[in-house]
């Protein structure tokens, strides 16, 4: 599955129209262990760029944003049980999974090596 | 400078050596970078410093300025007694001036008490999570407002009882209009919320929230079979404020399906102060604990095992989530809740029985010696009531010729509704003495 | 005493039977509570404890033992100007027999109560330079959230509806924004230069007739004066907006300055922070907003006025915002803040400020060499540091925040503002003698050098306290709120 980024550190993994969005390895590592994962609803609507939750982590909280619009299909309820799989392998512990309404606004997000190169330049 | 004051302890000699070290020659050079136009231009138009007996005489004097009444008014706010050994423990220094408990190492007195209050008032409204107070019981009231139209998503409008206390009513319209709610009022008939009125108002779908009070602001214990399945069906949540003494007798609102409780829990035992400080409290349903404003206390373990108690799901709060908090609440009413949490171990459950039922003893005896002078009736005489009732004056009588013939006594008799009605309340702090007293009174007009 | 004998929670103390109710036994009719229809009455169980005096009495007096106060010892915690309570305005609040008195009490019988209000008041004026106050807001938020109302309602009566964001800096408490999004406001943020003071281009940049209120603190987060206060009062005015103060950072202005002579339109001062009055473990607090001329018709209802006879009566204004609170506010902290003013006086009051400068720049000049100091000058009465200057050792400001516990010092405010990774904020305000000054100097240093040469040892404190690092993950992770959660727990 080929990946992408958004610069707030969201990723979306994508198979064919399915898109599973999750916070990359940079943030998980940013945000310490994850306590919380505030999701939508199953067939609501993300836009491209909104919010569409947050991650908890005790002390700090960070909005999420969709790399895409769409309608998400599947949110990971293994998250409200367990969160810290965020921290444990955070490309698997996907949030959401949208079904992508225009596969056009993957050209604005970074690809690997961009985001890669990103993540360095904050330092 | 001169003589140093006893709380300002710098001698001369202390602040030239102190200067010194910050390299400055004057306190003035510490504030170089205050513009001059800036500066005090002329010394402060107050009052010259007064001596402790000084202050005795001040405060005195606005004592004597001030009149104790026998209260027989309630209205949300009732006069129980304050058991003496609460103000005790709240004057001890190591709760009254510690702040806000973010160091839980040397805060465990504290967390500890937060959590015990959290305990209680769970129990009592039959929640499973309280958070660690509000202001009053109509800021806790709007809140739960906002919580419900957060939790909703989509919907944001709100139907209130008319027999919610006006005060509630207007602090939630207030707290409405700022936060972009649609606030609309249940009407009323004959003293209780409209059931056919709710019911249309809900038909629309478009409802986020439902608020009633129990007892309601006349006193009245309304029955709201089947309000929780209506809510619910329509995807809103059940909200009740109730009084939060009335809770260890009358139905509790997880008993009649509520998701938040909230309210007014003044009628711990906490002194009417003329108006405060009292205590809000704001529980909810376990679903609903991320919707919770405010502060909530954990329970956790330290590094060697032992118990231990935290401030915890902080990211939920301003300083944390600055604009998208759940509230802007910071400090509560903490000390309060260490007075709640004191009346309610000192009463335990067979103690708050006592006091609803010496309050509703009081109560009916005031309604019933008072109907039999026949200077009135019960407004709402086929509605049950506690401790709180309307009465209707007859003929000649009226309400601002009783309220002053008692207060020529020096008893207030109760809230002035309109011309002819009055909301009296009594409590355990009524002695029968006070009430036959009352009732002759009446009797004589 | 026996810690562990009293120490559990007052559930755990229950013994099944006992009671400490001090209720009287009046005979009042034979009407009997049980005929109430039954479905109005509680039919779930009611778990309260069921204890005995002397038993609740201990519980709650060992309790006190496990926190730290004013009363207890040195208190620097940033932003909160943890000054010391006196103990005669506590004595005045019993004195002055409020106790008893109804918020219905007809307004005849209230006169002392309402004088009292009124001078208070009164007094905020001169210090705050404006023209009238409310105190009913209860707390500093608040006020901020009143304040932002009568903001709004000023905007609404000139017809202005299309002012709907408020600025806040950077460095701003997390409730300024907060207060704003619960008054119906989108917020725009504006940057701190590097001394973290307000960048006044950027903020020139981002005022326009959509922002109906700059909200700012003078003295900044940092403890630095905003020199450029009459540049940006003019900025913001021209934009037709309105200038709200965040009374927390008050207490170095006392003898000083006067946020109505800046240009301020509107403000809150945090009585429990300024006024000496008790944080009570967070509460209850008084948040009073004070307006200058122009804006008192919007102020919330009910409010206090002074008749023409000298008497006082309740007014409620119909250009009010609303309410904000069910009557009249905290009013027994009204008397304890007044009782304060009341014993300084205007000459004393006016020591304030100066004597809280100087005791913040005595420290933060004694430990500059050992702590990062981001930002130089003289504080007004806090000042942050950015950790300790050496870095090498993976010692943080939280490791030395909590070293700090087992010397019998309260930590100070740690990591905020957000300005700096390793902010340590300390307040020490006027109250303190130089002797503890030196004292926590003295600690201050030593931990900075045990933190180089023994770091894990400083890592691990404190040694001393009641508990010693709680699991505040597993706490956010698992929560249990309630005793009843806590029995299913094996805690």
């Amino acid at each position: 599955m080929k990946i992408y980024y958004l610069p707030s550190h969201e990723y979306i993994k994508v198979d064919g129209d399915t898109g599973f969005v999750g916070i990359s390895e940079y943030a998980a590592k940013q945000l310490g262990a994850v306590t919380y994962v505030d999701m939508p609803e199953e067939g609501d609507e993300v836009v491209a760029g909104e919010e569409f939750g947050a991650v908890e982590s005790r002390k700090a909280a960070s909005d999420l944003f969709s790399p895409v619009s769409g309608e998400v299909v599947e949110i990971n309820e293994e998250l409200a049980d367990n969160p810290k799989l965020i921290n444990n392998a955070p490309l698997d512990a996907w949030i959401i999974k949208v079904k992508i309404s225009n596969p056009s606004e993957l050209d604005d997000l970074m690809d690997k090596a961009a985001y890669t190169e990103f993540c360095e330049s904050q330092h | 400078m001169s003589n140093p004051h006893r709380y300002l302890p710098h001698t001369e000699e202390d602040i030239k050596l102190m200067l010194d070290k910050c390299g400055a020659k004057t306190l003035d050079d510490l504030y170089a970078d205050v513009p001059a136009s800036l500066r005090l231009s002329k010394p402060y138009a107050l009052p010259k410093a007064m001596s402790e007996p000084e202050l005795y005489r001040f405060f005195g004097d606005i004592a004597s300025d001030n009149r104790e009444m026998a209260i027989f008014a309630g209205a949300g706010f009732y006069h129980h007694y304050t058991p003496a050994a609460i103000p005790a423990i709240l004057s001890r220094s190591e709760f009254l001036t510690a702040y806000t408990p973010y160091q839980p190492e040397i805060s465990q007195g504290t967390l500890q008490y937060i959590f015990e209050y959290q305990s209680m008032m769970c129990e009592l409204t039959g929640m499973d999570v309280s958070n660690a107070s509000m202001y009053d019981g109509a800021t806790a009231t709007a809140e739960a407002m906002i919580m419900a139209v957060n939790a909703a998503r989509r919907k944001n409008r709100i139907l209130m009882s008319a027999t919610v206390a006006p005060e509630i009513q207007q602090v939630a319209a207030t707290y409405a209009a700022g936060a972009g709610i649609k606030l609309d009022i249940i009407p009323e008939n004959n003293g209780t919320t409209s059931k056919q009125a709710f019911e249309e108002m809900m038909s629309n779908g478009d409802v986020a929230g439902v608020i009633v009070s129990s007892p309601n602001y006349y006193g009245i214990i309304e029955d709201y079979s089947g309000y929780a399945d209506v809510c619910h069906n329509n995807k809103a949540l059940f909200i009740m404020n109730c009084h939060a003494a009335t809770l260890a007798t009358l139905k509790s609102p997880d008993e009649w399906g509520a998701d938040i409780a909230c309210g007014e829990a003044q009628s711990l035992g906490m002194p009417l102060n003329y108006g405060g400080p009292y205590l809000g409290y704001l529980c909810c349903k376990q679903q609903l604990m991320r919707k919770l404003p405010g502060r909530i206390v954990g329970a956790t373990v330290d590094a060697e095992g032992r118990r231990s108690f935290v401030l915890t799901l902080q990211a939920r709060e301003q300083h944390i989530r600055r604009q998208k908090a759940t509230s802007n609440i910071c400090s509560n009413q903490g000390m309060m809740t260490l007075h709640a949490a004191m009346y309610l171990s000192l009463m335990g459950t067979e103690g708050m029985k006592k006091v609803n039922r010496l309050s509703f003893e009081a109560a009916h005896a005031l309604a019933a010696q008072l109907t039999a002078t026949g200077k009135c009736n019960l407004k709402y005489a086929d509605k049950p009531f506690l401790n709180e009732f309307v009465v209707e004056f007859i003929a000649s009588t009226n309400t601002d010729n009783v309220l002053k013939a008692l207060a020529n006594e020096n008893i207030l008799g109760g809230v002035k509704l309109s011309d002819s009605t009055m909301l009296i309340a009594a409590t355990e702090m009524c002695s029968p003495d006070d009430i036959a007293r009352y009732v002759s009174i009446v009797k004589s007009l | 005493m026996n810690k562990k004998l009293y120490s559990p929670l007052i559930f755990e103390l229950s013994h099944k039977g006992r009671n400490a109710d001090a209720l009287p036994h009046y005979e009042y009719s034979k009407d009997p509570i049980e005929n109430l229809q039954q479905n109005l009455l509680r039919q779930a169980d009611l778990t309260l404890p069921e204890v005995d005096e002397p038993t609740v009495v201990r519980h709650y007096t060992n309790s006190s033992n496990n926190n730290f106060g004013v009363d207890t010892g040195f208190y620097p915690l940033g932003s909160c100007t943890m000054k010391y309570n006196p103990k005669v305005n506590e004595a005045m609040v019993s004195h002055a027999k409020i106790a008893n008195l109804h918020p219905a009490q007809p307004i005849n019988t209230m006169q002392g109560a309402l004088r009292l209000y009124h001078s208070l008041e009164k007094y905020l004026a001169e210090i705050g330079g404006m023209a009238e106050f409310t105190l009913n807001p209860f707390a500093g938020a608040h006020g901020e959230y009143t304040g932002l109302m009568v903001i709004r309602a000023y905007h609404q009566s000139r017809g202005d509806s299309a002012r709907t964001r408020v600025i806040v800096p950077d460095s701003a408490h997390g409730t300024n924004p907060a207060s704003a999004a619960m008054a119906g406001y989108e917020i725009v943020e504006v940057k701190s230069l590097s001394d973290g003071t307000i960048n006044v281009d950027d903020l020139r940049s981002k005022l326009d007739n959509s922002i109906a209120a700059v909200m700012m603190t003078n003295p900044n987060t940092v403890g630095m004066f905003e020199k450029a206060i009459p540049t940006i009062a003019d900025l913001v005015h021209s934009a037709g907006a309105l200038l709200y103060y965040d009374g927390a950072n008050l207490n170095p202005l006392l003898g000083v300055a006067r946020p109505g002579d800046m240009g301020f339109d509107v403000m809150h001062i945090n009585l429990h922070k300024t006024f000496s009055t008790p944080h009570g473990g967070g509460g209850p607090g008084a948040g009073p907003v004070g307006v200058r001329k122009g804006l008192e018709e919007f102020l919330p209802n009910p409010r206090v006025v002074e008749n023409n006879d000298g008497s006082f009566d309740i007014h409620y204004s119909e250009g009010a915002f609303g309410r904000v609170s069910a009557w009249l506010g905290n009013f027994s902290v009204y008397i304890k803040a007044l009782a304060y003013i009341l014993t300084l006086g205007g000459e004393g009051l006016a020591k304030v400020g100066p004597l809280a400068t100087l005791n913040a720049n005595y420290i933060m000049h004694s430990l500059k060499d050992l702590y990062e100091l981001p930002i130089s000058g003289p504080c007004k009465h806090e000042f942050v540091f950015d950790g300790l200057r050496d870095k090498s050792t993976g010692v943080t400001t939280l490791h030395v925040a909590k070293a700090l516990l087992d010397y019998g010092f309260h930590a100070p405010t740690i990591y905020f503002p957000l300005l700096f990774h390793e902010s340590l904020m300390i307040e020490p305000t006027e109250t303190e003698t130089p002797e503890t000054l030196d004292a926590f100097i003295e600690v201050m240093r030593e931990i900075a050098l045990k933190a180089s040469a023994e770091p894990d040892k400083i890592k691990s404190a404190p040694y001393s306290t009641p508990i010693s690092h709680p699991d505040e993950d597993e706490a956010a992770l698992n929560p249990i709120v309630t005793y009843r959660q806590l029995c299913n727990n094996t805690i």
